[in-house]
Order: structure tokens, then C-alpha cells, then sequence
């Protein structure tokens, strides 16, 4: 019987079909699945804070509005990564507890800080055009939900990324401080960047099963590999340069080689030990028991509501 | 969309979306922007800064909350609340901009605290700062909210054709923000122990701005027609607070004492200690790159 429920699984990932909520899945599948989908809802809402440290201080109207209706996308995507954790079992008050204790992680760029408003624009350009070179393959991840909630994401983060970008062409037309705004950004970001495809595949400890089940598609290395080649040219459009000194055309791979990140400062920042990993965790978790009454209310208003009407 | 090609929407073409909207498209196009004879253009400006500067600061205080809501579903709506004040501010800053020769970054950055027309009950500092909680946000919103819808449902009879057309579009936004804060005013009044005695602490912390929100200024007496006379909305307002007050269990505080320093508040650039620091924060970029382009 388990084994016919096996193959059945199997049978469904190897034909590019789709797991559903009922369906059978081996236990394996669906930790590895709510493990993944919280990660990214974490890195959602972790990720309101570094753009949303800009908000109050963006230097037009047009961009305040721009920049609040992206955090607030964060916020959107948060829910549905959320929701689809709960289509396989798993709850959001738990997740919440897990990310604000340290037992569930979040994307680590997010730990880096955000120190002009140039960051802004870098952030949607380079860190949402890498999230989106992970996130794209996920539309077509063997999970329902969750390959829908990313078609909903990728198209909303390649919008985020048109507007960051925009704001790059923009600030690069502008003065001369702008300009060094813009590459001191750039410089910041660009390792970072690179860092969010994961350790080097000889190194990754998951990608093998992820790749047999479906939930991932591509190796760490080639989708990093993907995004140097597409960013190249969009920076050489904005008038700004990489800080890799070994970044050069190689023609007969037809592809960019580049120099490896700083994986030590990966790893530390992975463990905790970057600018703002604390700073991230006790925001999230000032917030989330500052509202706990709040929620308590809502429950409790809703509980004497419920009771009146069926009383009644 | 292709989503073979990450990059593809980042060069042009489809306009792609956002999740929730932003209001950024030309909300008035096709309004007729000329000024109708015999009005006193200074005036009208200097009104449009006052309804503009109400929600651009309000909006400035509210978008504190982003990633710091009780739950994730109120982050967002109180982004989107910020969201419609802005736009709303953008046009009215707009408007008066015609008259005055700048632009809306202009007013909104290169102002300086005496020359901002708003209400002190925008710029207090009612939470997630120190100076209040969830609660007085709530019930800031609720003030806020049910005086301006029922002044832009008079203003949508404005013989300016501009704030009559602004009017019309806030007034959706408007009824939508009175809704949000009236359920949550509920919520919190019937709910906890602790979450009434927090929301009837934030009635208390914000019932004091309220009669500033209905004295009568005489930029608002002098155009007749133009602008609708605060004094004129406050039986239809207190109203709506009663009956939603009563709803939720909480008592009308009873401090509504409207402070005014030589006679002068919000309205006349007299503003409290608090404006000075919003605005420092948010327009310090601007002013420390002039002739940057953003």
C-alpha cells in the first residue's frame, strides 16, 4: 500500500505534474517543503526592514510611495509563503516563534545594512534580480502552492527590480555624488549578491533530494552563473563596475568567469555574526510581542461574537 | 510574461503590477485645472497646503508601523492607509504648487516646519514611538478618518474643480480607513481587560487635538464656496464617534482642551515639539543633496 502511494508520488514529480495538498507526499518531502517555503515567507518579512529603514527618510514623494508599496509586497508575499506552509500541515504563529528563537533562518543578504538611499535601488536591481533568478525555477517546482504563490511573487519582484533599476538610471543622470552614491552601493552589494545562490554546489548539503523531488530545479552554481551573465550588461548600462577584478568575457564558454565571493564572511553572517542579524531578529520579535495583545483582542472579540451568534 | 527571461520586464513594455496598488497612474486627468474666476488663488493654496499637509504627515506617522503591525494583514493596511494619504497629499501639494510656482517635492522637502498647515493631531506621535501604542494609532484613525470623510464629502462641491475632483477620489479611500478603525475600535473595546483600558487610554491621548479639527481658520473663511468651514462638519463627526464609542463599550474623554499657543495651532504653522524631529527625518536627504534628481 505505502508503496503503491510511493510510486503514485513519484510517478506524479518525474511527469512534471503537480503534488496537491491531499495528495500523499513522503514526510520527507513536506518537512523539506515547510522548511523552504518558511525560509523564503521569513526572508519576506525580514526583508521589510532593511527598505523600509528608508521610507521615512526617501527623498521624494514618488519614491516614498514606490518604496511603501513595495514593503508592503513583502508583506503580501509573506502571507501567501505562509499560507502555503499551512496547505502541508504547518502553522504561522509556530514559524513566527521559530524565526524570532533562531530555529529557522532567512535569507542572509538581509543581515547586511542599508546605508544610503542608493542601497534602495541596488536592493531591487541586484538582490530582488537574484531572488528572482532562484524564484523563476520555483514556478515550475513540483508543490501546487507553492510553484502558484512564486508565479504571483516573480512577476511582482520583476516589477520591484524595474523600479530599483530605474532609480539607479536616474541617480546615475543626476550629480556627481549621486554617481559615487550609486557605485559605493554597487561595491556593497555585488558579493552579497552573489552569495544568495547558496555555497558552491561541491559544498550544498541539500541540493541533490531537492533536485530528485522537483522543489529545486537548478544547481547553486549555474543559476550564479546565470545572473553574473545578465547583470553584466545591465551594469555596463548604468555606467557602474563589479568589484571582481577576475570578472571578464570568456569566449569560448560564451559566459562570464568571475571570482568567487568571500565565503568565510558567508558563513559567518550565516551563523549570526553579521551587521545586523540581532538587530533583524529583536525587531521582528519587538514587534511581533508588542502585538500579542493586540491579537489576543481580536481573538477574544471574535470568541464573545461567535458565542452571541449562536445564542441567538 | 515569459519566465524564461528574469530580465525580460526590466527594459519596457508590459507595466507589470503591483500587489496591492500604489495610485500612482494620473488620478485626475481630464480635470480641468483652470482657476474659477474671482477666487483668491493665494488663499486657495494656502488651503490646499492645510488639507495636503494633513495627509502627508498623518501619512509620515503611519507608515512608522511598516514591518513593526501586530499581525502581517494590519502591516499592510496600514501601508495601504499611508499609501491613499500620500496620494492624496501628492495632489494637493500639486495643486497648491500651481499656484505658488513649486513643485510637490519642493513643499514637501523645502518647507520649513512654520510654513506646514497641518493639524497637530496628524503630527503627534501616537505609536509604535513612545508616545502611544496600536490603540491611539486606532484611534487617531478613527478621528482623523471620520472628520476628513466628512469634510471631502463636502468638498466634492468645491468650486474648485481640482479639490472637487481630489474629493471625489478620497472619498472611497476615506470611508475605508473609518471602516478599518471603527472595527478595530471595536475589536479593542470589547475585547481584553487590557485592550480596553489601552483603547480608551489612546481616546484619551488623542481627545485633545479634536476641537482643533473644527475652529473655523480664516484662510477657510475667506473663500466661501472653495472650502468647506470645519465648524460646519462637527455635529455630523461627533455623530459618528458616538455611535462607534458606544459600539466598542468606551466613554468620550472628557479633555478637549485644543492647546494653542497666542492663539495660534496646526493651521497657522504653530506646531508641537514633535513636528520638528518628523521633519528633520524626512526631509534631511533631500535637503543634503541639492540638485540631486530623484
Amino acid at each position: 500500500m505505502a508503496d503503491d502511494l510511493e510510486l503514485r508520488f513519484e510517478r506524479t514529480v518525474q511527469s512534471e505534474a503537480r503534488i496537491e495538498p491531499r495528495d500523499w507526499m513522503p514526510d520527507g518531502y513536506r518537512k523539506t517543503l515547510i522548511r523552504q517555503i518558511a525560509q523564503h515567507a521569513h526572508s519576506e518579512i525580514i526583508g521589510m526592514q532593511p527598505e523600509g529603514n528608508w521610507i521615512s527618510r526617501a527623498p521624494s514623494l514618488r519614491r516614498k510611495a514606490i518604496l511603501l508599496a513595495k514593503v508592503q509586497d513583502e508583506a503580501g508575499h509573506g502571507l501567501y509563503l505562509y499560507s502555503a506552509t499551512e496547505t502541508l500541515g504547518a502553522d504561522r504563529e509556530d514559524l513566527t516563534t521559530k524565526l524570532i528563537e533562531g530555529r529557522q533562518k532567512y535569507s542572509s543578504i538581509f543581515n547586511y545594512p542599508t546605508l544610503t538611499f542608493a542601497d534602495v535601488g541596488v536592493i531591487g536591481w541586484l538582490v530582488d534580480g537574484a531572488a528572482i533568478c532562484n524564484q523563476v525555477p520555483l514556478c515550475r517546482t513540483s508543490y501546487g502552492p507553492y510553484a502558484r504563490a512564486m508565479i504571483r511573487i516573480c512577476k511582482e519582484e520583476s516589477f520591484h527590480q524595474r523600479q530599483g533599476y530605474e532609480l539607479l538610471m536616474t541617480m546615475m543622470r543626476g550629480t556627481q555624488q549621486q554617481r559615487d552614491m550609486v557605485q559605493d552601493s554597487v561595491n556593497r552589494w555585488w558579493w552579497p549578491a552573489l552569495m544568495m545562490f547558496g555555497p558552491p554546489d561541491a559544498e550544498s548539503t541539500n541540493t541533490e533530494q531537492s533536485m530528485a523531488w522537483r522543489i529545486k530545479r537548478d544547481t547553486n552554481d549555474e543559476l550564479r552563473q546565470k545572473f553574473v551573465n545578465m547583470s553584466v550588461p545591465q551594469a555596463e548600462a548604468l555606467g557602474v563596475t563589479f568589484p571582481d577584478p577576475e570578472l571578464k568575457w570568456n569566449e569560448e564558454r560564451g559566459e562570464y568567469d568571475f571570482g568567487q565571493p568571500d565565503w568565510d564572511e558567508f558563513w559567518q553572517v550565516v551563523k549570526g555574526g553579521g551587521v545586523c542579524n540581532e538587530q533583524r531578529i529583536a525587531h521582528r520579535r519587538k514587534a511581533h510581542e508588542d502585538g500579542a495583545w493586540v491579537r489576543e483582542a481580536a481573538a477574544a472579540h471574535a470568541a464573545k461574537h461567535a458565542r452571541k451568534e449562536g445564542a441567538a | 510574461m515569459s519566465f524564461d527571461n528574469a530580465y525580460e520586464s526590466l527594459l519596457g513594455g508590459e507595466d507589470a503590477h503591483w500587489a496591492f496598488g500604489t495610485g500612482f497612474s494620473e488620478a485626475l486627468s481630464g480635470v480641468d485645472r483652470e482657476f474659477p474666476a474671482g477666487v483668491d488663488r493665494e488663499a486657495l493654496a494656502v488651503y490646499c497646503l492645510m488639507l495636503g499637509d494633513d495627509a502627508l504627515i498623518f501619512s509620515q506617522r503611519l507608515s512608522e508601523w511598516c514591518s513593526r503591525a501586530p499581525e502581517l494583514e494590519e502591516d499592510i493596511a496600514l501601508a495601504n492607509i499611508a499609501l491613499d494619504l500620500l496620494g492624496q497629499a501628492r495632489m494637493l501639494l500639486t495643486r497648491a504648487g500651481e499656484v505658488l510656482g513649486r513643485d510637490e517635492d519642493a513643499l514637501a522637502y523645502l518647507r520649513d516646519e512654520r510654513e506646514f498647515r497641518n493639524v497637530h493631531l496628524a503630527e503627534i506621535d501616537c505609536g509604535p514611538g513612545p508616545g502611544g501604542d496600536f490603540a491611539a494609532t486606532i484611534a487617531r484613525l478613527l478621528v482623523f478618518s471620520s472628520w476628513r470623510l466628512a469634510l471631502f464629502s463636502r468638498l466634492r462641491g468645491s468650486a474648485d474643480p481640482v479639490l472637487a475632483a481630489i474629493a471625489e477620489k478620497g472619498l472611497k479611500e476615506l470611508a475605508y480607513h473609518r471602516d478599518h478603525a471603527a472595527q478595530w475600535t471595536v475589536r479593542l473595546g470589547d475585547g481584553t481587560d487590557e485592550s480596553h483600558r489601552r483603547m480608551q487610554a489612546g481616546l484619551e491621548r488623542v481627545w485633545p487635538f479634536v476641537d482643533e479639527l473644527f475652529a473655523t481658520h480664516a484662510v477657510e473663511a475667506a473663500l466661501a464656496g472653495v472650502a468647506v468651514d470645519p465648524a460646519s462638519l462637527r455635529s455630523e463627526v461627533d455623530g459618528v464617534l458616538e455611535a462607534v464609542l458606544s459600539a466598542a463599550g468606551l466613554t468620550r474623554p472628557a479633555d478637549t482642551r485644543a492647546a494653542r499657543v497666542a492663539g495660534m495651532a496646526g493651521r497657522d504653522g504653530v506646531h508641537t515639539e514633535a513636528m520638528g524631529y518628523l521633519l528633520a527625518e524626512m526631509q534631511h536627504l533631500h535637503r543634503s543633496l541639492p540638485g540631486a534628481v530623484w
